[in-house]
């Protein structure tokens, strides 16, 4: 047996892929950045109507998230499998499914838990009352975490694939439809001083199935890649 | 344990699309032997590594580690395994060390000091706080190899490790082979050129 456990040996993962973004600042901040300016325009586009921009920006929000999230996902795997990492990953003795949730967890670390903390700024852009704030940043939360578990899907599927983040953006988006609805669902109905339960519920619901079953759909398509 | 059968490979086929890369390849290595699989380019002698190593399934044919087919338990196989791939997998913004102790590590709690270690028998201790990425190919190979070493595992898969080696390198790792074998390890090794191994060292050529 190893005699590394498990607990451990994704510790370990995970140290490694933070130490690797922090090295690497400017990859951690573009999509943040990305977030910032695009849902910037929004206001500026719409001629500062502050009615109307306060019912799109939950919509405005969640879609900006959702690209901007997007934007990292394509180097979850690749760089790994580029220098050989991956082989070695897959051979440590803990197999793959393990690796893939403590990566996984890991880029959400660096990239959804990021968008969260700088999503009172954008909401403040966007006309959002700081009532709703607590319901938006817990639907971003959620809803990031699970698009983590698609893109690993996504990202494991397309490793292989020369240019693949367009592939993996026409994977992934599609399968964040439900996120997007219920997400800004909830946002929305926070902006409006009602009751967002239920949408929460929903985002959680999918991002506890997402992360039971992703881990095991993106190491069999790590799997496929490998061979 | 010397001589005691711990790699056996049996009637190994893959198919690469149309093209049959390994026809029924066998092999088997004891405690204490090492094998050089030989053979021009194209003959399937990394697909034969990447086949033992239970990266890949073949078509046909099965691997058995300790008397039992990978499959069975691959986890328990992994732990008795240090592969070297062509490429040296290092993470070119992180340190050397910092490299080993990230992928040692999953296999087996390690400090640092003996991972040092490990760098400097391979000749590389002065790289050891260097972003690997500032290395190059042939100090990178030797972090490589430091790695094999610090696993610590009695089966060696190494592809092409003399790739980027100059002449002392090459004794280095031919050397570093013997003393794995001579401790009863296992060492299956892919090399395109020539090679000379001590003791039981037998050749696999493909063609």
């Amino acid at each position: 047996m190893s005699g590394v456990g498990a607990a451990r040996a994704m510790g370990l993962v995970v140290r490694r892929e933070l130490r690797l973004g922090f090295r690497r600042p400017d990859q951690l901040l573009q999509p943040l950045v990305f977030f910032l300016i695009v849902t910037t325009l929004f206001p500026l586009g719409l001629n500062l109507r502050l009615s109307l921009l306060r019912e799109m920006a939950p919509g405005v929000l969640w879609v900006a998230a959702l690209l901007a999230s997007l934007l990292s996902l394509d180097a979850l795997f690749k760089s790994d499998a580029d220098d050989g990492t991956l082989e070695q990953l897959a051979l440590s003795g803990h197999g793959l499914t393990l690796i893939v949730i403590a990566k996984t967890l890991a880029h959400w670390l660096t990239s959804g838990a990021a968008l969260v903390l700088v999503s009172p700024l954008v909401a403040t852009a966007l006309a959002i009352p700081t009532s709703a704030f607590p319901v938006m940043a817990a639907s971003l939360a959620l809803g990031s975490l699970t698009l983590s578990w698609l893109g690993a899907i996504g990202a494991g599927l397309t490793v292989g694939v020369k240019r693949g983040n367009v592939l993996l953006s026409l994977i992934v988006l599609p399968l964040a439809m439900p996120l997007l609805i219920f997400g800004a669902a909830a946002t929305d109905r926070a902006v409006g001083g009602t009751d967002a339960t239920g949408p929460l519920y929903f985002l959680g619901a999918l991002c506890v199935f997402t992360s039971t079953l992703a881990p095991f759909a993106a190491a069999a398509a790590l799997r496929i890649t490998l061979e | 344990m010397n001589g005691i059968i711990g790699l056996a490979v049996e009637k190994i086929h893959v198919w690469r699309g149309e093209r049959h890369v390994l026809k029924g390849v066998s092999l088997t290595l004891a405690s204490g032997e090492s094998l050089h699989v030989a053979g021009p380019n194209g003959t399937g002698k990394t697909t034969l590594l990447r086949v033992i190593s239970g990266l890949m399934r073949p078509e046909q044919g099965t691997v058995s580690w300790a008397g039992r087919p990978i499959g069975q338990a691959p986890l328990e196989y992994q732990a008795a395994l240090a592969y070297a791939s062509h490429e040296p997998a290092l993470k070119g913004d992180l340190s050397a060390l910092e490299n080993l102790v990230f992928s040692v590590g999953l296999k087996r709690r390690v400090d640092a000091a003996r991972l040092r270690e490990a760098l400097a028998r391979t000749g590389v201790e002065a790289c050891a706080d260097l972003p690997a990425r500032v290395l190059s190919a042939g100090q990178r190979r030797r972090v490589a190899l430091a790695r094999v070493l610090s696993f610590e595992a009695p089966l060696w898969l190494l592809d092409e490790p003399f790739t980027n080696l100059d002449a002392a390198g090459v004794a280095l790792v031919a050397g570093l082979i013997e003393e794995h074998t001579a401790r009863g390890g296992l060492a299956l090794v892919v090399a395109h050129h020539d090679l000379r191994l001590g003791g039981a060292a037998r050749r696999l050529d493909l063609n």
